[in-house]
């Protein structure tokens, strides 16, 4: 019985036959799982992969910094002030005597993670606010998108700035909240409407026919065909939530002092820019390379999670060419 | 038809002596990440004035290239070499500014998708009218060439053409698109007109129509037509000579007649065999080709087809065979070193095709043996009705019309059978396969499944219905996450289903051989896959929870003819080894007789005749069948030239607004031929359905049976 035929035996699929190296050798009788999959093709990209070392090193830095230092970002040395960079205070000190670096390490630390928490927030907020409405349509559909185009029209910079007289001295997870509650809303709505193509596409129906409840339809096939634009999305608003809280916090409404973030800093010393410049640069120096490596990061996931993504497979053939050469 | 020869005048220059085309040892390559695709490698072929040539090939063997490269239409990127040349004069290496004057004017094109083809801000008119006015913009004024428009889109059978002229292409359908687009090609009485897949995105019905115009068009104009298509049937009855086409090389020409009686290659047998065939009524044994056509950046010595080929001997692969001359005949050339074996086999065509390919007939299911009556209903659908408000208004909704989708259908499917459900485009198959899926309360009439009434299930009962149900779609791409590996697609409904691990484990490599994939391939994901492969994918998750009914959405109108054979021999494989039912819902009619064992044909929402397969296609009843049927391209030049075609005006009615009494006679040419007493019984009653022979309704006031095949 020659009937059940194989197409693949003798010309390969068009992937093995773009030599990419996944294809080429997967291991025999074990299906490899899908975050495997991902890690490889992520490990593939040098500068994500640059970009979350420079990360992993940045957190390190900010927590385990500190305890080593001598000083702490209260401490001040009344014997140098104004001190550039030397020995006893490699970032030098600022004009009260208190150590720069420990000073950097607790902007870094309060910006990183106040950062990271909006993107996380605000990026799940809209994933969910935005599928939910897409594919149940209806009264969900409209009271969502009803707050969602409420939210749009306040003035979310301005609001923060009343509200900041009120969280002054209450913690700042008010701070994140806050930020997270204004940054959600255009990406609510771009998944909204992926989410109502998404719906018509065959295998989400194949999903409802063979009885998959809607909550797991939106999360194991809705959202993830949204991964690249989530990543990235959750990528832009690392970068601009740590940019709104050193905005706010540089004309002083946003983490408060005696706390200190990268915004404060760069806020309180940005006069001295020319004049001392040790006090501004450090500052605003890990905040460039920050936002930078965290898109790195974004690029790199994005082409690791998105299958039909050929830049992964591009870099290996020139790789693999340099090599012969 | 006459007054419209008029039209066209003699051209301006004399014309030339010989061939309109000839392309002489073409090549085209194309750069690429794996290295330079060598899209069309060394071929030769010319159309003398007049004649039809139909190029056949599957997808990515370099038909479309080697047409776009005619009209010198490919991207800069493209490396061509060899020769075109058209009335004497060379075409390659020509600007663009100078090719533009012999493009549309001297050579016209028809393209597959008529939507694209047509520009969307500009009225219909305009767009035929400019087609005149950039080439003879000094010789013709504006308002002649907009009365020439009027005239050519009349000449192509639009009603009532000085108004549609004025509309614009969204307001007409795909036929009509089409059909304007053909308008504009021979507006210039050009000396050759190529037309790529100009039916494959239409209706068989409106195909018929299409190409009929097409030789009108021909007529007309006596032009040399290219004809490039997938399908052998379509160009059986119209092209004078042949080319079939693989991997870039023409592996067979030769008359029509005699590439479909004698074929030499084993490709040329592959794809004839491949072909369901409407007019065989026994069971016929298909022809899948195994694999996939080579890739084309780094062929291997040898002939490409070998890898493919069922009669390769290690000759095949030292040299890549040139075209010679075959049974002695001048013209009748093919690419093989074993064309003498092939013409000393006893059988001819299709047969001969299942000889040497090993083909074989799929055994009945033993479910099949039992008579019908005392088999288990699986599915019945007893006056389904299905409608869609349209409504008007923003802030305050108001009701303007109803869509009839489905205006009362009933059916019923029992144990081991397939039911063929077909009608064109808009006829309501799929709202009706939505309505069974969705397992809801219908809005009129019932839905039982396996004997369960749907109207009174709970949640919990539906949802152990939908494990003895499945789907499987029509477009392979779609219809599988690419977020998923193959593992977890054919997973899913088993987990949904809550079986264990251990379970899943187990029974996904099991499906996966069941549907002739390889299991190591289960960590792939669905992109890595061909259209063939995916839709076996497909298949593999829809029997993960062993159904009992299968409902299939057109599951091979989107592949290639070789690789569609190999599915419908899974898909036969499947019924008879586990006993499944089958709703297939088709609108090509010979796959439905190949596969289906009873056929029900829909037209606007209702169901118009019903009955045993054969019964049906050998006797229909209903004016409607029998134009169906007559519309389907048989793939044997000699029938096909016999053959009455019966051509349906128009396109169909719009749902929201269906006819009064028969739905059909706004169409119908019998209804057409009636005396007005009769018509009138047309016009006020609706047909019921009524019983014309044994498990054979018709829905026809006047059914009669007429032979079409």
């Amino acid at each position: 019985m020659t009937v059940i035929l194989n197409e693949g035996d003798s010309a390969g699929t068009a992937g093995a036959a773009q030599g990419s190296p996944v294809d080429a050798a997967p291991e025999p009788d074990k299906a490899m799982t899908r975050g495997r999959l991902v890690l490889i093709r992520f490990m593939r990209n040098k500068l994500a992969l640059i970009g979350l070392i420079i990360i992993v090193a940045m957190y390190l830095l900010a927590f385990v910094g500190p305890l080593l230092s001598q000083w702490s970002y209260e401490d001040r040395d009344y014997s140098a002030f104004l001190q550039p960079p030397y020995a006893d205070h490699i970032f030098g000190t600022d004009n009260i005597g208190t150590d720069m670096f420990a000073q950097t390490m607790r902007g870094l630390q309060k910006s990183l993670i106040i950062g990271l928490l909006v993107a996380l927030i605000s990026t799940t907020v809209a994933a969910i606010v935005g599928a939910t409405a897409g594919y149940f349509l209806g009264v969900a559909d409209k009271a969502l998108m009803w707050v969602v185009d409420l939210l749009l029209v306040l003035p979310s910079f301005l609001i923060i700035a009343i509200l900041s007289p009120w969280f002054r001295g209450k913690s700042w997870w008010l701070l994140v909240l806050m930020l997270a509650a204004f940054q959600w809303m255009i990406t609510a709505r771009i998944v909204r409407g992926m989410t109502l193509t998404l719906k018509e596409r065959e295998f989400v129906k194949a999903a409802r026919f063979m009885g998959q409840p809607a909550r797991t339809i939106i999360a194991k096939h809705i959202v993830p065909n949204m991964a690249s634009l989530l990543i990235i999305d959750a990528t832009i608003n690392v970068a601009s939530a740590v940019l709104a809280e050193t905005g706010l916090s540089y004309f002083g409404f946003g983490v408060q002092s005696p706390d200190v973030s990268l915004g404060t800093l760069i806020g309180n010393f940005a006069t001295s820019a020319t004049t001392f410049p040790w006090l501004f640069l450090f500052p605003a120096g890990f905040l460039v390379v920050f936002v930078l490596a965290v898109n790195w990061v974004g690029d790199g996931l994005r082409d690791a999670l998105d299958p039909t993504s050929t830049r992964v497979r591009r870099k290996e053939k020139k790789d693999t060419k340099e090599k012969a050469a | 038809m006459t007054s419209s020869e008029i039209l066209f005048d003699s051209p301006a220059d004399p014309v030339v002596e010989g061939p309109v085309l000839q392309v002489e040892d073409l090549h085209v390559s194309f750069p690429s990440e794996a290295g330079r695709v060598q899209a069309v490698r060394g071929l030769s072929y010319e159309v003398s004035p007049g004649e039809v040539l139909g190029i056949v090939g599957e997808s990515g063997s370099g038909k479309s290239v080697s047409s776009l490269a005619v009209m010198g239409l490919l991207p800069e990127s493209a490396r061509i070499s060899g020769s075109i040349k058209f009335q004497g004069r060379e075409l390659i290496g020509r600007t663009d500014a100078e090719l533009s004057k012999i493009r549309g004017r001297r050579i016209s094109m028809v393209f597959q998708d008529p939507l694209s083809a047509l520009t969307p801000v500009y009225t219909v008119g305009d767009q035929i009218a400019e087609a005149i006015l950039v080439h003879r913009g000094g010789a013709v004024s504006k308002q002649a060439a907009n009365k020439r428009a009027v005239e050519l889109l009349d000449l192509v059978g639009i009603p009532n053409a000085a108004e549609r002229a004025k509309a614009f292409p969204h307001e007409f359908s795909g036929g009509m698109r089409q059909r304007a687009v053909i308008a504009m090609a021979i507006a210039n009485d050009p000396d050759l007109i190529i037309a790529d897949e100009p039916t494959t995105a239409l209706d068989v019905t409106v195909q018929a129509q299409v190409l009929q115009l097409l030789e009108t068009a021909q007529e007309v104009t006596g032009a040399g037509i290219v004809i490039i298509t997938h399908d052998l049937g379509v160009v059986a009855g119209f092209a004078d000579r042949l080319m079939v086409m693989y991997a870039g090389r023409a592996v067979e020409t030769g008359k029509v007649d005699e590439i479909y009686q004698q074929p030499r290659m084993p490709y040329t047998l592959g794809l004839l065999g491949s072909i369901p065939r409407l007019d065989v009524g026994e069971k016929q044994a298909l022809v899948p080709i195994v694999g996939q056509p080579p890739s084309l950046t780094d062929l291997p010595p040898g002939c490409p087809f070998a890898p493919r080929c069922p009669m390769v001997v290690d000759a095949c692969h030292t040299a890549e065979p040139p075209l010679i001359d075959v049974d002695g005949s001048a013209e009748h050339r093919a690419a093989c070193i074993r064309t003498g074996e092939i013409a000393a086999t006893e059988t001819e065509g299709a047969e001969a095709a299942a000889e040497i390919f090993g083909a074989e007939v799929i055994e009945e299911a033993e479910i099949a043996k039992v008579p019908r009556e005392q088999r288990e209903t699986v599915l019945e659908l007893d006056g389904l009705v299905k409608e869609y408000a349209v409504n008007k208004g923003v802030v305050f909704k108001r009701r303007v019309g109803t869509v009839h989708a489905v205006a009362g259908i009933s059916f019923d499917i029992r144990e081991g059978e397939t039911l063929g459900l077909v009608g064109e485009s808009g006829c309501g198959k799929t709202t009706t396969l939505m309505e069974i899926l969705g397992l809801e309360k219908p809005m009129g009439g019932e839905i039982s499944v396996l004997g369960t009434n749907v109207s009174s299930l709970d949640s919990k009962r539906r949802f152990e219905i939908r494990r003895d149900m499945s789907v499987v779609f029509q477009d392979p791409m779609a219809s599988l996450d690419p977020r998923l590996t193959i593992n977890d697609v054919i997973a899913e409904p088993m987990q949904v289903h809550g079986y264990s691990k251990a379970d899943i484990n187990r029974r996904v490599p099991e499906l996966m051989k069941l549907v002739g994939l390889r299991p190591e391939q289960l960590s792939r994901y669905p992109g890595e896959f061909s259209g063939g492969q995916r839709q076996r994918i497909g298949i593999a998750r829809a029997l993960a929870l062993e159904p009992k009914l299968v409902v299939l959405d057109e599951p091979v109108s989107a592949l290639d003819v070789s690789i569609q054979a190999g599915v419908i021999n899974l898909l036969e494989e499947l019924k008879s080894k586990l006993g499944l039912a089958y709703l297939f819902v088709a609108h090509d009619l010979s796959v439905v007789r190949h596969i289906a064992d009873r056929v029900a044909v829909m037209y606007l929402g209702k169901i118009i005749e019903i009955g045993e397969v054969n019964r049906v296609f050998d006797a229909p009843r209903h004016p409607y069948t029998q134009a169906l049927l007559s519309a389907i391209p048989i793939p044997d030049p000699v029938k096909e030239r016999q053959r009455e075609r019966i051509i349906l005006t128009g396109d169909l009615p719009s749902p929201a607004n269906p006819p009064s009494g028969c739905r059909f006679r706004t169409r119908c040419f019998l209804h057409a031929s009636l005396p007005p007493e009769k018509q009138r019984v047309c016009i006020e009653v609706e047909p019921p359905r009524e019983v014309q022979a044994e498990d054979h309704e018709a829905a026809c006031h006047f059914a009669q049976i007429r032979q079409v095949l």
